[in-house]
């Protein structure tokens, strides 16, 4: 049963947003951080460790009360796929 | 060509003293590190008591970015890191992420076990059928190599960069090690040392094998009481102690403080035969390492004015200390002054041979000896071999010159290093 705030559908904008937050504590470069779009890629344009990529699932996952399947996982290295898999699994 | 290697930094994290200056202070006043804990009783520990560093929230923060404190439960690694930070600036060198990488210095960083409440965590989520929740924190913070992986990387070091472990010997075996390595022009710097976890789940197994004090959990302060007629077990404690061991050529070279030499050493095995057993020390090998160290050192017995114990306040002392009188063949009163630190912080485990071997620089650095608490009631098998005087409860200001520090081990494993007064 999903709570009350997520039957209202979410905006695009409002998943950067919530998204930008989470990437927040694991980004090296504030230079790319400061420019974040939908282009944003997280390891090239932010230059987030490698590792760290789980943890930013795991906090999608608790901010956005979804959960990621593996082959999702594995396409969620920049914003754009990101928001694409967190609509899609908030939609299913 | 062989280097003789100095000490030009000093690093400690311990339960009565955080930082070198609160340390130094500490051990000369006799301050215990020793407290109640509440979670050991909710437990059902027969022992409550033990030695915890206090570390404020704050503190953590000037030595892990928040990104390292994230999802961060490893207190051995933290205090390593604290430690570690602290010798290696105190040695003159900076802290910088985007520092050269530095192929001529190296570090040896030694534990039991790492981050074992992190361990927990993970267990818990595994059989919780919830693997994929550790994230990417649970591999480096339980790895035993965790502190030198952490360490390695803050501070850019290209040489060696490993974990000893050989249980309380750790912290000496590392010293020595790192020793060994600029010794024969393997390195120019070396930082070594030891942390061990403050946890229940690490005090947990010497609980249950009745090695710990249970006799005082209404008097901490009392409860660790090595050479004592009275002492009833080791009180456990947990910290890290860090020295930057450096080749004198190096040290010279940089015009770094140096605050001793060390002179030699030795590290050997009584193999669990001759009495020594996993848990037991095989006598006649205590003996031949601490003989082995001096010759190493190039020094006579005659010459030592310090003796920093293993001691931990079991049944064991009274075996040490004949051990000493038999391998320095010294006794009464022609024996050196005997400490052990252990009675102000308790065991601190694989930490024990690094915060002890920082102490016991600190005794030549600052001319001292510090005192011993709780021993009021020296042991009679132990007043038999040697002067009370030799087992001082107050501080004692004089010449210190040579000082030899030994650590023994489950699994029958012993060291012994030399500390020199530099001239």
């Amino acid at each position: 049963m999903r709570s009350e705030n997520f039957n209202i559908k979410m905006t695009k904008e409002e998943i950067i947003n919530k998204l930008t937050t989470i990437v927040k504590p694991y980004v090296q470069n504030e230079e790319g951080f400061k420019n974040i779009s939908e282009d944003t890629d997280f390891i090239k344009d932010l230059e987030i460790n490698s590792a760290n990529l789980v943890d930013i699932i795991l906090d999608v996952e608790d901010e956005f009360k979804i959960e990621i399947d593996n082959d999702s996982m594995e396409k969620m290295l920049s914003v754009k796929a990101t928001v694409e898999v967190i609509q899609d699994k908030m939609n299913a | 060509m062989k280097n003789r290697v100095v000490i030009t930094g000093l690093g400690v994290v311990a339960p009565n003293g955080v930082g070198l200056d609160a340390f130094t202070k500490a051990i000369k006043l006799g301050t215990s590190g020793i407290t109640f804990h509440q979670e050991l009783k909710d437990k059902g520990f027969s022992c409550c008591i033990g030695g915890i560093p206090e570390i404020s929230e704050e503190k953590k923060a000037e030595y892990l970015t928040p990104l390292q404190l994230r999802g961060f439960n490893s207190t051995s690694i933290l205090y390593g890191c604290m430690a570690g930070i602290d010798a290696w600036k105190d040695a003159g060198f900076s802290v910088d992420e985007n520092s050269k990488l530095d192929y001529d210095s190296g570090l040896i960083f030694g534990t039991g076990t790492s981050g074992i409440e992190k361990f927990r965590e993970a267990i818990y989520k595994i059989d919780d059928q919830n693997v994929r929740r550790l994230g990417s924190t649970s591999v480096v913070q339980t790895m035993a190599s965790g502190i030198s992986a952490y360490l390695g990387g803050i501070l850019g070091l290209g040489n060696q960069v490993t974990t000893n472990s050989s249980a309380c010997t750790t912290g000496t075996e590392a010293l020595l090690l790192g020793f060994e390595r600029i010794k024969n022009c393997k390195a120019k710097r070396m930082l070594v040392g030891s942390s061990s976890d403050s946890s229940l789940y690490t005090w947990g197994g010497f609980d249950a094998m009745r090695v710990m004090s249970y006799k005082h959990n209404e008097t901490p302060e009392k409860g660790s009481r090595p050479m004592s007629e009275t002492a009833s077990g080791f009180v456990p404690g947990s910290g890290s102690g860090a020295l930057v061991l450096e080749s004198l050529e190096s040290a010279l070279e940089r015009k770094a403080t140096i605050y001793a030499e060390i002179l030699g050493g030795n590290i050997n095995s009584g193999g669990q035969r001759n009495g020594g057993t996993l848990t037991a020390p095989n006598a006649e090998a205590v003996q031949k390492c601490i003989t082995d160290a001096i010759l190493d050192a190039g020094i006579t017995s005659t010459e030592i004015d310090a003796i920093n114990g293993h001691l931990t306040a079991t049944s064991k002392d009274s075996l040490e200390i004949e051990n000493w009188t038999k391998a320095l063949q010294r006794k009464g009163a022609d024996f050196p002054y005997i400490n052990s630190l252990k009675s102000q912080v308790g065991h601190c485990l694989a930490a024990a041979g690094a915060i002890e071997s920082v102490a016991s620089v600190l005794q030549i650095k600052d001319q001292f000896v510090f005192p011993n608490i709780n021993c009021e009631d020296v042991h009679p098998e132990i007043s038999d071999l040697i002067s009370l005087a030799k087992i001082p409860t107050q501080m004692i200001e004089k010449p210190i010159n040579i000082v030899i520090k030994a650590s023994f081990g489950f699994g029958d494993v012993n060291g012994c290093v030399i500390f020199k007064k530099y001239n």
